[in-house]
């Protein structure tokens, strides 16, 4: 039972988007269509698991002091391999996300599990977090990509819905706050 | 303390080395797979490897890449990445294709930082901007928007998108004169 908590508590109820509001960043940047806002959510959701895991195998083993060093190197580490890795076979999603794959070392989202929850839990319930806050992290920039991308371009994941003009002011900068204001807004409507 | 750190980095650079020794590969040819999907799409069908040859040309500040492309050995034109830093979201990069006569064949938009909706109408996607550019020789066809007295039709709400395209594809074309001829 807690174990299955540990997996769908990053789902809704303590989605590190809609409720924590961690991260925005990202967030607000990259979400300019589905396709984008799915690759930054995936690239966090494999950093995430990643240094959790090894976070929580290590964290006995470091003394108070360095902490928050060590965790960034492990971070930097696991950000540097899927920037290597999506280079190598996402060119294209790669170019459009650019400078924020690196920037994901600075995600609250990233480093904010690892000292709320792996430092203190096993490696396998670690794992169950970082898979729950990952996918709840990806659907949350993945709808907001969704949205934007449908009322600022007519589309959907680049599948044309909407013939006539579209209302541009969602794909650029303001769009992204007013569409994440009414996401969040109507999210805790749902939860409520 | 220390001995903690030092670990953590060593494991951590041993585990980036062989990361990044494995994927080398993978990435040079995706970025050269990148640079000649971009060249095929600017000039006419051709069988050698442009991007073997390729020369590189300093002008303005920035540097243009020069590729040839052959079909069996007789010269089917010269594709050029070219740039121009006054786009209205900065640098714009672009890969001109010349035929062998200095005539533009097609133009196409390597990356470029322009607003969704206006200035991204330059990427041929998008719009049919770049089609008013197909077969006109530079000589004849002033590349430079109406309002500054050129030959391009700018595109709407676009004008300093459209003057800074006008500038990478005139700066190409000084390139190909310049370092170019043959």
């Amino acid at each position: 039972m807690n174990r299955l908590n540990n997996l769908t508590r990053g789902l809704i109820r303590e989605n590190p988007i809609f409720v924590i509001v961690l991260g925005m960043c990202p967030t607000l940047a990259t979400t300019s269509s589905a396709l984008n806002g799915l690759g930054m959510g995936m690239a966090t959701m494999f950093v995430l698991m990643g240094s959790n895991v090894v976070i929580s195998l290590i964290a006995r083993f470091i003394p108070d002091k360095v902490r928050i060093p060590s965790y960034i190197v492990v971070i930097a580490t696991f950000v540097t391999i899927i920037d290597l890795l999506m280079q190598a076979y996402t060119q294209s999603l790669y170019e459009t996300l650019g400078i924020f794959i690196p920037l994901i070392v600075v995600n609250c989202v990233v480093l904010g599990r690892a000292e709320a929850f792996a430092n203190k839990n096993s490696a396998f319930d670690s794992l169950l977090d970082a898979i729950g806050m990952g996918l709840g992290f990806t659907l949350a920039l993945t709808l907001l990509g969704a949205v934007r991308e449908l009322l600022g371009a007519g589309s959907v994941f680049g599948l044309r819905l909407i013939q006539t003009d579209a209302i541009l002011v969602f794909v650029l900068a303001p769009g992204a706050f007013i569409a994440l204001g009414y996401l969040i807004a109507l999210f805790n409507r749902i939860k409520r | 303390m220390l001995v903690a750190l030092v670990v953590i980095t060593l494991v951590a650079s041993l585990l980036l080395g062989f990361v990044y020794n494995s994927t080398k590969t993978p990435i040079a040819l995706a970025k050269a797979e990148k640079v000649n999907n971009a060249i095929k799409a600017v000039l006419p069908e051709f069988d050698n490897n442009p991007s073997e040859q390729a020369q590189t040309l300093s002008l303005d500040g920035g540097e243009l890449t020069i590729y040839r492309a052959t079909q069996g050995g007789e010269s089917v034109g010269t594709a050029i990445k070219t740039f121009s830093k006054n786009g209205f979201g900065g640098n714009i990069e672009l890969m001109v294709g010349f035929l062998p006569d200095s005539s533009i064949h097609r133009i196409a938009v390597v990356s470029h930082n322009e607003t969704p909706g206006l200035g991204d109408k330059i990427d041929p996607s998008k719009s049919n901007f770049c089609v008013q550019f197909e077969g006109k020789h530079p000589d004849h066809f002033a590349l430079s928007v109406r309002k500054d007295g050129g030959d391009v039709d700018a595109i709407t709400a676009s004008t300093i998108s459209s003057r800074a395209y006008c500038d990478a594809v005139q700066r190409a074309y000084i390139a190909l004169t310049k370092g170019g001829a043959q």
